[in-house]
């Protein structure tokens, strides 16, 4: 099962990421800003990101690129979570450097697949 | 695997109550005309999360409110919308909607779909000035259709080329799991395509060189096979083609399909978004009739009242309980094998206990105080809305938010304090006309602060007004037979008539402040409380209410006095102090009993074993000791037969567990056992001032 590090500022979806991805088997660490996120991410590795775009201090997008910039990053997946489903949005996500999107809102089921779906 | 997500409601209820405050205090703080960006980015943020929470949890009507004020602000942040006067007082308007739209969802009563509606045309209004909403949603819905019929149709597979860039490996995608995915959906035959690999000392192990031709048979639709390349469709060359179409037009299909390879996740979620207001519109028949019973429902259960807690406080708690342990096993050390050797480390140990004891209660206490802003960030917004109405203009400024306040005092000071700014804004500001006439700046001054006194919270109502009219008051007063016209009255002591009940002096009642109904009810609401409210004012330079309260309600510092062989409390707050008094002091006055010289005043003496019915051992004042009290501004002396000692008292109801009773607030436990009454000073004024007070209690209680 994976290491994943969730992102999130809105604490219900962080509690509900978590707690599917942890019911799933998976180990959950998680973060309220990017900055948060960068800051754990520089002292433990994952198998997988998952961040908001929209947060304070550091958004999503800044957290993957910064992220892309560590070597031990450089071929992680990172989802972002957007609820923002215009093009424009995804392809600054992709120029960022992210593996994919879910786009919000969405169940836990539909979380577990899209994960699957990076993890194998 | 099913997760239960309704577990996580009662946080995003509380985040997005959070979430519509920062907004609600957002707005009020933006300039118009000269927005800052950044603070429109945190109300933006806002809204955009109560959005996706909930969207997530299943809380539609909320999530597209949300959706239109969220494109405003977006448009806003993005500098295509201006900020005006305008736009922010919908944008208010719309926080007060969704706030009820939440608290209706949470409470699962019904919403006001009238005045929803009637918000969201208005926003909808606003926004098509620049672009039409409503039609570009109606194109999407039409072209969903369109896109869903052609999928229906089955096929028989398709055959792809994926030939990744470079770099795809470096997005985190791998070509392994996208193959593995199509085999899942099919049966799947692959081909590599390795002509671009390069020589291998030319080879970068970073770089993705192989392409494949795939055949995926099976009846598939188009859109799983898209959906697995949905991520990478700007990182590779793909081609999909339907396999043995008959009418296989190749050139019309590829473009087709490389259109929908771009579109198919604008086309998912405008779909979601556009189909859901049709339902919520088209049902308003069919949904009224559910509704009531799932009102009726969540009334049976009320939701329980929550408090937020510091970890910092936790922490200390769970600290102090480590050390609570430490002592107690300590204590039961000394007590296994016990000689009188030991008992300075026994009274030690109960020291510390003690100690232990009061810093647990106090950090427990700790947990019940929440800083003062939850009380007054209702203010901006309120002063904002009435002084727009009233056409003044107010400067409202807030100090020692921080300060902290029991949670039950809060809740109930939330009124009174209400009342009171309305007051200061409807009756002690004046408009900007009048004020510049006087002299003054055009804007007033409302200031609310609050701070810690003695054992108490002091919170201070200022205004920089008119301050009060002391004829028109005093007027008043004689008119309504509440003061002879023949009574010299020291300015406070007019002051002080505004609170007397039914009295007003509002020319003519406005909606904004009272109907004579105020002030009187804001004094016995901050009475109930263990408080007091009174008014410095001068006249044209402003008033200043002051009220103080205790710092909780369920703990308080008494006095224990003797009177005869019973113990009783009384509040340490309402204690001025205490002497030995001289027979030859005192001064009978016929029908108002005995009375003492107090410096310049006369206090009436109450002896307490009269009061109590109770055998005195002493009718002898010289051998007792006379307490001053003070309660409502007056003061009173109360005989007793010694001071015993000082100790936090905890207070139980009488009222609850007995009944009401004149003169007694409550009751408490002593460290022996015993119960001893805690006096209501106030109380026992009316009763020295009423004797009869107690039996008409006890009639009520016998009808």
């Amino acid at each position: 099962m994976a290491k994943i590090l969730a992102v999130d500022d809105s604490a219900s979806m962080r509690q509900m990421v978590s707690f599917t991805l942890k019911a799933a088997g998976h180990t959950v660490t998680d973060a309220a800003d990017g900055q948060q996120a960068l800051n754990i991410a520089k002292t433990q590795s994952f198998d997988l990101v998952l961040t908001d775009v929209n947060m304070p201090v550091m958004d999503g997008l800044t957290l993957t690129k910064n992220l892309r910039g560590l070597p031990a990053y450089r071929f992680t997946p990172i989802l972002v979570l957007t609820t923002e489903a215009g093009m424009d949005k995804k392809q600054e996500g992709r120029a960022a450097g992210a593996t994919g999107w879910l786009v919000k809102p969405f169940n836990p089921d539909q979380l577990l697949a899209t994960i699957k779906k990076v993890l194998g | 695997m099913s997760i239960d997500i309704s577990q996580f409601h009662d946080v995003f209820f509380e985040e997005s109550f959070e979430g519509l405050d920062a907004m609600e205090g957002g707005l009020l703080d933006l300039d118009v005309g000269a927005a800052d960006v950044e603070a429109i980015n945190t109300i933006f943020r806002a809204a955009h999360s109560i959005k996706g929470g909930a969207g997530t949890f299943g809380f539609m009507s909320v999530s597209e409110f949300t959706h239109v004020m969220e494109t405003m602000l977006d448009e806003m942040r993005n500098g295509q919308r201006e900020v005006t006067g305008e736009s922010t007082n919908l944008l208010l308007e719309s926080v007060d909607v969704l706030r009820e739209m939440l608290t209706a969802v949470q409470q699962k009563t019904e919403t006001d779909d009238e005045r929803i509606a009637e918000v969201r045309t208005k926003l909808e209004a606003m926004m098509s000035g620049e672009d039409n909403v409503a039609e570009d949603v109606t194109e999407t819905t039409s072209e969903v259709a369109v896109d869903d019929e052609e999928d229906g149709s089955a096929s028989q597979g398709w055959f792809i080329t994926f030939r990744p860039h470079q770099h795809l490996l470096q997005t985190g995608n791998d070509p392994v799991r996208m193959l593995r995915e199509l085999d899942s959906l099919g049966d799947l035959s692959v081909e590599v395509l390795d002509d671009k690999l390069p020589p291998f000392s030319d080879l970068e192990p970073e770089d993705s060189y192989l392409a494949w031709n795939l055949t995926l048979k099976g009846d598939i639709p188009k859109e799983d096979v898209v959906e697995i390349f949905e991520w990478v469709d700007d990182d590779c060359d793909l081609e999909i083609v339907e396999l043995m179409s008959e009418e296989s037009d190749s050139g019309s299909t590829e473009e087709a399909e490389k259109q929908e390879a771009i579109e198919p996740e604008v086309v998912e979620v405008d779909a979601s978004i556009t189909s859901e207001p049709e339902v919520a519109i088209s049902t308003p028949e069919a949904a009224p009739a559910a509704v009531p019973k799932a009102a009726a429902k969540a009334k049976a259960a009320p939701a329980a009242s929550s408090i937020r807690v510091g970890t910092d406080k936790v922490d200390s708690l769970i600290n102090l309980v480590g050390e609570l342990v430490i002592t107690q096993s300590m204590l039961s050390q000394i007590g296994d094998n016990f000689t009188p050797e030991m008992l300075p480390q026994l009274i030690d140990g109960l020291a510390q206990l003690e100690r232990n004891s009061r810093e647990m209660q106090e950090g427990i206490m700790r947990i019940r105080m929440l800083p003062i802003s939850f009380a007054f960030n209702r203010f901006p917004r309120l002063v904002h809305d009435m002084t727009d109405k009233m056409g003044k203009k107010v400067e409202l400024k807030l100090t020692g938010e921080q300060t902290e306040l029991d949670k039950t005092v809060m809740e109930k000071i939330g009124d009174p304090l209400v009342h009171l700014v309305r007051n200061s804004l409807d009756h002690g500001l004046e408009t900007p006309e009048v004020r510049l006439a006087a002299g003054k700046s055009e804007t007033g001054l409302l200031q609310l602060k609050a701070f810690h006194q003695g054992g108490n919270i002091v919170i201070e109502i200022h205004d920089d007004g008119a301050g009060l009219n002391e004829e028109k008051i005093l007027g008043k007063a004689v008119e309504k037979g509440l003061v002879d016209a023949e009574e010299i009255l020291s300015p406070e002591k007019i002051h002080d008539l505004i609170f007397l009940p039914g009295f007003s002096t509002a020319d003519v009642v406005t909606d904004v402040s009272g109907r004579g109904v105020g002030m009187d009810v804001v004094r016995k609401n901050i009475n109930s409380l263990g408080g007091t409210v009174e008014v410095v004012s001068k006249r044209g330079e402003g008033s200043v209410f002051t009220i103080r309260l205790p710092l909780t309600l369920a703990i308080m510092d008494g006095q224990t006095i003797r009177v005869a062989d019973e113990s009783y409390i009384i509040p340490l707050i309402s204690i001025i102090e205490t002497l030995e008094v001289k027979t030859s002091e005192i001064k009978r006055v016929s029908g108002k009993g005995e009375l003492y010289p107090l410096r310049d005043e006369y206090v009436p003496v109450i002896r307490m074993y009269d009061v109590f019915n109770l055998t005195p051992k002493t009718t002898d004042l010289e051998e007792g000791l006379l307490v001053i009290v003070e309660g409502e501004g007056q003061k009173v002396g109360l005989f007793i037969d010694d001071l015993l000692g000082q100790q936090q008292v905890v207070i139980k109801s009488l009222e609850t567990n007995y009944r009401k009773v004149v003169g007694v607030s409550g009751a408490t436990i002593l460290g022996d056992g015993t119960v001893a009454l805690i006096l209501d000073v106030p109380g026992l004024m009316a009763l020295y001032r009423e004797p009869s007070l107690a039996l008409v209690v006890n009639n009520d209680q016998a009808a």
